[in-house]
C-alpha cells in the first residue's frame, strides 16, 4: 500500500464573494522513498493541495475529501492528532526561509524545540541531534552555527536550516513548497543534490512543489500537472516530459527557453492566468486552449488513462492528431 | 556584431561603491566600501541585445541603475551617443533618458497605483514632450496600448485591475511611448509565470525589431538570456567574468564560473538530468565589502592555483571567440 493516498481532495475558501473552490477532485498516490512533483501556475492550487493535507489552510479554507497516511484520514483529525504527526512524521519546507524560521529564536532552539515535543528528547541530547543534522546538510561550523539567529544566514544556508530541521525527526514524507524559488541557481543545484541525497540516506518521500519544469525533471519520478484546481495530467516523469498528451502540458513545454535546443520563437499561450472567482463550468485551459470547442467550455473533462498511453491520466475531451499537432506549432503572433 | 560599427553605448571601468557603516561598532570609525560595481567595461551596438546574468549580489542591477544615472558611477565612462555622460548636468541627463529608457521586475510595484493607465503610458510624453497637446498624448497612448496587447476600453483602469503579465505590458508601454533607442529590461519576466513569460519575451523581441531598438536585458534565468540575447555578460561580485557572442557561449563557457553556472541549471528533460554531472560551487557569495584579493572568484573557483590570489585577471579574448577575464585560459 502507498504511503499517502490522496482521494478526491477539493478546497473551498468561503470568502465575502462567495464561496471559491481552489483546488477539486485530486487524487495522487506517495509511495515510499519517491518523488511526487506537482508543477503548475500561479493560482494552479498546488500551494493549497499541500496545506490541506498538512491542516494548514487559512481559517476560512475547508478540505474535502480524504487524504489517507497510513489508512488513516488527515483531513478528519482533530489538530491535536495533526500535531502528533506534522513535524514528526510529515514535515514542510516552505519557499521563503526567512519567513518561516522564527528571528527570535537561535536556530539551536528552533530546532531542540522540535525534538523534545517529538522524541522526548533532554535539551542537550536535541542540541546534539540538531548539530548532527545540520552537518548532514552540509552546514560548515554546524556547532557554532547552532547559537546563532536566522538573520545570520544567508539565503542558501537558510534554506539548509529549514531542511535540517524538516528531517529532525526523519519524517516519511516531506512537503517542499517552492524550496528552491527564492535561491540563485548555482544554490539551487546544491539544495536539489542535498534533497536527492538525504532521499536515498533517509528513504524519505518528497512531494514536491514547483513551477520550475527544469526542478521537476531533476528530481520528480511522477509529476501531477494542475491548473486552475485540477489536475490536467498525471504521470511519470519521463511520460510528462517526453510524451505529453495534455494541450496544457505541451503548451507549457513549448513555452519553456530551452538551453539545450534553440527555437526562433518561444510558442507563448495566449491569455492570462484562471481568475478563480470566475472559472468556466467546464475545463478551466478552455479559455486558452487553442483547441477548446463549445464542449469545452461547458463540461468539465473526466481525469482518465490515455488512450496509447495507460499508465498516464488526462482530463481533456480532445484526443489524436489535434494534440499530437500541437508539438509542433508554430509560433502565432501576441 | 561587427566591429567597425559605432557603438551606441560605450562603458569603460564603471564602478559603483557605496559608503556602508555595516559591521562597524563605533560611530567614529570611518565607513567601510562596498564595491557593488567594481571595473565593468563593454560596448553596446545599435539594435542589438545584450544579455547580463549573474546572481543576486553581482551588481547587476546597480549597473543598469549607473547607464541612467538613477545611481551616479563612482569611476570610469559612461558614453552615450558619443557623448561622454559621468559628472553630466541634470539637464544633460534627463535629455539622455529620452532615449534610455527601463523595464522594472515587479510590473505592479513599478506602476503609481493612484494614476490610471492612461496617466502612466502618458506620464513620459508629458515630461519629454510637453508641446504635445492633450488629445495628441491620448492618441499616442492608445495606440501604444494597442502595440503591447492592451485593449483600448482599458485606458482607464487602475494598475490593480491587471494580472502580472498585463501590468508588465504596461510598463513596456510606458518605457516604448518615447520611441527610445536603448530600453534596460531588469528582470522583466522573472515574476512572471511561464506562459506569460513566453509572451512578454516574444513581445520585447518583435517590438525591438519594428523599432530598432537596443535592449540589455538583465535577468538570472540563463535559458531566457540565451533566447533573447546576441551577446551575454556574465558577472560575479561586481566584475565581468565572460563577455561573449550567445552562442559561443552556450556551446563553448570558457570561465570557471560560467561552467559551473550553465552545469547549475535544470533542464526539462528528465535523462539529461539523471546523467548531468553538475559542477556544485562549493562555499558562499564572498562579501563585496572585502572581496577576495587577484580573482574575485577564486575562493569558489574548482580550478583555483595560486596565482589566482596575486593578478587580477583582465577580459580577454579566448578560443570561444569571446573575452573572458581568467588567469588560467
Amino acid at each position: 500500500m502507498s504511503l499517502l493516498q490522496v482521494k478526491n481532495l477539493g478546497v473551498r475558501f468561503t470568502t465575502p464573494d462567495g464561496v471559491i473552490s481552489a483546488v477539486n477532485g485530486v487524487n495522487f498516490e506517495l509511495e515510499r522513498g519517491k518523488t511526487i512533483g506537482i508543477v503548475g501556475e500561479s493560482g494552479s492550487g498546488k500551494s493549497q493541495t499541500v496545506l490541506a493535507l498538512m491542516g494548514l489552510l487559512a481559517k476560512n479554507g475547508q478540505a474535502t475529501g480524504e487524504a489517507l497516511f497510513e489508512g488513516k484520514n488527515l483531513l478528519e483529525m482533530t489538530p491535536k492528532q495533526l500535531n502528533g504527526i506534522r513535524g514528526d512524521r510529515i514535515s514542510m519546507i516552505f519557499q521563503d526561509p526567512m519567513t518561516s524560521l522564527n528571528p527570535y529564536l537561535t536556530v539551536e532552539r528552533q530546532m531542540t524545540e522540535v525534538l523534545e515535543l517529538h522524541k522526548g528528547m533532554s535539551r542537550k541530547q536535541a542540541r546534539t541531534r540538531a548539530i548532527e543534522l545540520l552537518e548532514a546538510v552540509k552546514i560548515p561550523e554546524a556547532a557554532r552555527r547552532v547559537n546563532m539567529y536566522p538573520h545570520e544566514f544567508s539565503g542558501g544556508m537558510r534554506q539548509r536550516v529549514m531542511i535540517a530541521m524538516a528531517l529532525l525527526c526523519e519524517p516519511e514524507i516531506l512537503v517542499a513548497d517552492e524550496p528552491t524559488t527564492a535561491l540563485d541557481v548555482t544554490v539551487q543545484a546544491q539544495i536539489i543534490s542535498l534533497l536527492k541525497d538525504l532521499q536515498r540516506d533517509f528513504g524519505t518521500s518528497i512531494i514536491m512543489i514547483t513551477h520550475d519544469l527544469g526542478v521537476v525533471a531533476g528530481i520528480c519520478d511522477k509529476v501531477m500537472v494542475m491548473y486552475g484546481g485540477r489536475t490536467m495530467e498525471y504521470g511519470s516523469a519521463d511520460d510528462i516530459f517526453y510524451r505529453p498528451t495534455h494541450p496544457y502540458t505541451i503548451g507549457l513545454l513549448n513555452a519553456l527557453p530551452r538551453l539545450d535546443h534553440e527555437g526562433a520563437e518561444l510558442v507563448s499561450i495566449p491569455g492570462n492566468p484562471p481568475n478563480m472567482a470566475h472559472m468556466p463550468a467546464g475545463c478551466p485551459f478552455s479559455e486558452r486552449c487553442s483547441l477548446a470547442d463549445a464542449r469545452c467550455i461547458t463540461e468539465m473533462p473526466p481525469l482518465i488513462a490515455a488512450a496509447d498511453q495507460p499508465q498516464v491520466l488526462r482530463a481533456c475531451h480532445k484526443t489524436g492528431a489535434d494534440v499530437i499537432a500541437l508539438k509542433h506549432k508554430e509560433p502565432a503572433h501576441v | 556584431m561587427s566591429e567597425n560599427r559605432k557603438p551606441i553605448l560605450s562603458v569603460r571601468g564603471v564602478k559603483v561603491h557605496f559608503k556602508v557603516r555595516q559591521g562597524n561598532n563605533w560611530p567614529w570609525q570611518a565607513p567601510r566600501t562596498l564595491r557593488a560595481v567594481d571595473g565593468v567595461s563593454f560596448d553596446l551596438f545599435e539594435g542589438e541585445t545584450l544579455g547580463i546574468v549573474g546572481e543576486s549580489g553581482c551588481g547587476k542591477s546597480t549597473l543598469s541603475r549607473a547607464m541612467l544615472n538613477l545611481i551616479p558611477a563612482t569611476d570610469g565612462s559612461i558614453v552615450w551617443m558619443g557623448k561622454e555622460m559621468r559628472g553630466a548636468s541634470h539637464a544633460e541627463w534627463q535629455a539622455a533618458r529620452k532615449d534610455i529608457q527601463m523595464i522594472f521586475q515587479d510590473p505592479l510595484a513599478s506602476l503609481n497605483p493612484r494614476m490610471t493607465v492612461a496617466q502612466i503610458i502618458g506620464e513620459p510624453l508629458r515630461t519629454h514632450r510637453p508641446e504635445l497637446s492633450k488629445d495628441e498624448v491620448m492618441a499616442r497612448v492608445k495606440k501604444m496600448m494597442v502595440r503591447v496587447g492592451l485593449r483600448e476600453q482599458q485606458i482607464n483602469r487602475y494598475p490593480h485591475e491587471f494580472s502580472g503579465g498585463q501590468a508588465q505590458r504596461i510598463g513596456i508601454a510606458r518605457a516604448l511611448i518615447l520611441e527610445p533607442k536603448l530600453v534596460i529590461c531588469d528582470e522583466p519576466v522573472s515574476a512572471l509565470d511561464v506562459s506569460i513569460q513566453a509572451q512578454i519575451i516574444n513581445l520585447l523581441k518583435e517590438l525591438q525589431r519594428e523599432m530598432g531598438l537596443s535592449l540589455i536585458f538583465i535577468a538570472h534565468d540563463l535559458a531566457v538570456v540565451k533566447h533573447i540575447s546576441d551577446r551575454v555578460l556574465v558577472m560575479y561580485l561586481g566584475h565581468v567574468m565572460e563577455l561573449a557572442g550567445k552562442h559561443a557561449l552556450y556551446d563553448q563557457p570558457t570561465h570557471p564560473y560560467t561552467q559551473a553556472l550553465m552545469s547549475a541549471i535544470p533542464l526539462p528533460d528528465p535523462k539529461a538530468e539523471q546523467n548531468k554531472v553538475i559542477q556544485i560551487l562549493s562555499g558562499e557569495l564572498p562579501s563585496p565589502i572585502n572581496p577576495p584579493s587577484g580573482c574575485v572568484f577564486r575562493t569558489r573557483c574548482p580550478k583555483v592555483q595560486t596565482q589566482c590570489a596575486q593578478t587580477e585577471p583582465q577580459l580577454h579574448g579566448v578560443a570561444s571567440g569571446g573575452e573572458a577575464a581568467c588567469l588560467l585560459v
